[in-house]
């Protein structure tokens, strides 16, 4: 029915185990896409170098919020350095997709950005 | 015998035929462009004109002494005529610009720069685009003069109880107000608008990128000051817009670009000015585009303005219908409007919704449609909008509605 939304962005979306807050964080952040109004906020708890809790809020289009699903999944219970080994390639093959076109991989690719923010520690940019 | 045209009197199968590229697929599928707001499609007629311009005529206009020179003047200056007659005006009201917002940004620093100042008062709507919305800012920031806003009724109409508050100030200096919204699809009231303002000493210009392509538009009639409209929404090309301007408002007017063909006379430390409409159009003109767009106002000109206005009333009608019988979808904008229906589907966000629509051929596009301020009045980030031309029909909206039936299995909860 659909090869951009495939099952896998659609389960993520729809049944996302990852969406919430933390009660006690140790790293967040929160960006927004100005050009569609997409937010996101991501929040980590780091105990000796491992992310052992993730949770993302925010409101957006089923590719972004998904790839936030799938994000937070990837790197809950490994090492903060996880983190830095994803790529794009990474994110779109988590979502299942060969290729998407330019004006959604902003979407797709804006968890990765905010969780690297989180990651080093940025303080948000709201 | 009246004869009531209506959308039958448009025969939108044979017109489709005049569109090359609403022949082609999209993704396999047929396309069904519904994005005219954004961009009309064009005619078979008006590529040709084109292509002709370049094969036979192009020459640099004016004051060349050999024949081609002579013919691709008199052909640039005939468009002119041709687009003149089209909204009522004379040819040296009648200044060809790049689009709409360069119309815009002309009359905000050759006119707004020498007649606002500071504590003066520029009154826009709630419903503009950034094109109405940005050159105020910053002429009103540069001579700091305010900005004023004439707000909405819940339907999306305007309520003109504001504009007539800061007429009574004596302050405001310009009106400049959309006449048909490229969201909400409110068609505003022109005539009235500019009866209250010129009453209170203020003048007026309208934004009419997204009404000169649907309705008839005189700009005698409805008495306007300025007017801004733009030639790829038309069935023109890109690249070629107009705007008009009352004459004597005109001549009052410092140019807005210096170099050629806007000056009468050049010495080493002062220049004169050139006759309107040359005055404001500084360098080599876009002879082949404005030939090509009055190309396409003949075309238009030959289907009927009040026909297409009628066809594109009805086809919107018929989609607002259709949408609003959906479970969770919500049009914006009032029942009477232009041929533009935005509209927003519970669950699903609107880039989803255009991209599942996409994966069937269907175009339409999503986001604030440059105009943010007016989204976040109604509350939403972004919005889905379907916008129609006379080469669309019911057929189109069908397939729009099936389309969204998809997008609900596919990313309703």
């Amino acid at each position: 029915m659909s090869s951009l939304y495939t099952e896998i962005i659609q389960d993520a979306y729809r049944h996302p185990r990852h969406r919430g807050e933390l009660a006690h964080p140790t790293h967040s952040y929160e960006d927004e896409n100005p050009l569609c109004g997409d937010m996101l906020r991501v929040e980590l708890r780091v105990e000796n170098g491992h992310i052992v809790d993730a949770k993302f809020q925010g409101r957006g289009c089923a590719i972004s919020q998904a790839a936030a699903e799938l994000m937070m999944e990837k790197v809950e219970n490994q090492p903060v350095s996880a983190v830095t080994e994803l790529t794009k390639d990474v994110v779109l093959e988590e979502l299942g997709l060969p290729s998407i076109s330019p004006a959604r991989l902003k979407c797709a690719l804006l968890p990765l950005e905010v969780l690297r923010r989180a990651v080093s520690g940025q303080t948000d940019a709201r | 015998m009246t004869v009531q045209l209506n959308s039958a009197s448009l025969d939108v199968r044979a017109l489709r035929q005049d569109f090359p590229l609403l022949q082609r697929t999209m993704r396999g599928k047929p396309l069904v462009y519904l994005d005219s707001a954004a961009t009309s499609q064009k005619p078979r007629a008006v590529l040709d004109a084109l292509e002709r311009y370049y094969e036979r005529s192009n020459a640099n206009v004016h004051r060349g002494v050999y024949e081609l020179a002579e013919e691709a003047t008199a052909a640039y200056e005939a468009a002119r005529q041709t687009l003149a007659s089209f909204i009522g005006a004379t040819p040296e009201e009648t200044i060809f610009v790049r689009n709409a917002t360069e119309a815009i940004n002309l009359v905000a620093y050759a006119w707004g720069r020498h007649n606002v100042h500071q504590g003066d008062v520029v009154v826009l709507t709630e419903l503009e685009h950034h094109s109405n919305l940005v050159p105020w800012q910053i002429l009103a920031q540069e001579v700091g003069a305010d900005l004023a806003f004439i707000g909405l009724h819940p339907d999306g109409t305007l309520d003109l109880e504001n504009l007539d508050r800061q007429l009574q100030t004596g302050r405001v200096r310009l009106v400049a107000s959309t006449y048909i919204s490229n969201v909400l699809g409110t068609i505003t009231p022109v005539a009235e608008i500019v009866r209250r303002a010129h009453a209170g000493g203020a003048i007026v210009l309208i934004d009419g990128a997204q009404a000169v392509p649907h309705i008839p538009v005189d700009v005698r009639a409805l008495d306007v000051d300025f007017l801004a409209f733009t030639g790829h929404k038309m069935l023109g090309p890109m690249g070629i817009g107009v705007l008009y301007g009352r004459q004597q408002i005109l001549e009052e007017m410092p140019p807005f670009l210096g170099g050629g063909e806007m000056i009468r006379r050049v010495s080493a430390r002062t220049s004169t000015w050139n006759e309107l409409p040359w005055k404001f159009e500084a360098g080599t003109p876009n002879v082949g585009d404005a030939v090509a767009l009055a190309r396409a106002v003949e075309y238009l000109q030959s289907v009927g303005m009040e026909a297409i206005g009628d066809h594109d009333r009805q086809l919107a009608r018929c989609a607002m219908d259709r949408l609003q019988a959906i479970d969770g979808v919500r049009v914006h904008g009032p029942e009477e409007r232009g041929a533009v229906v935005a509209f927003t589907l519970d669950g699903v966000h609107p880039h989803d919704l255009a991209s599942v629509l996409d994966e069937q051929g269907i175009a339409v596009r999503a986001g604030h449609h440059c105009a943010q301020p007016l989204h976040e009045r109604l509350g939403v980030p972004a919005t889905t909008r379907a916008s129609f031309y006379l080469y669309n029909d019911e057929g189109d909206v069908e397939k729009l509605i099936a389309g969204i039936d998809v997008a609900r299995r596919v990313l309703q909860a």
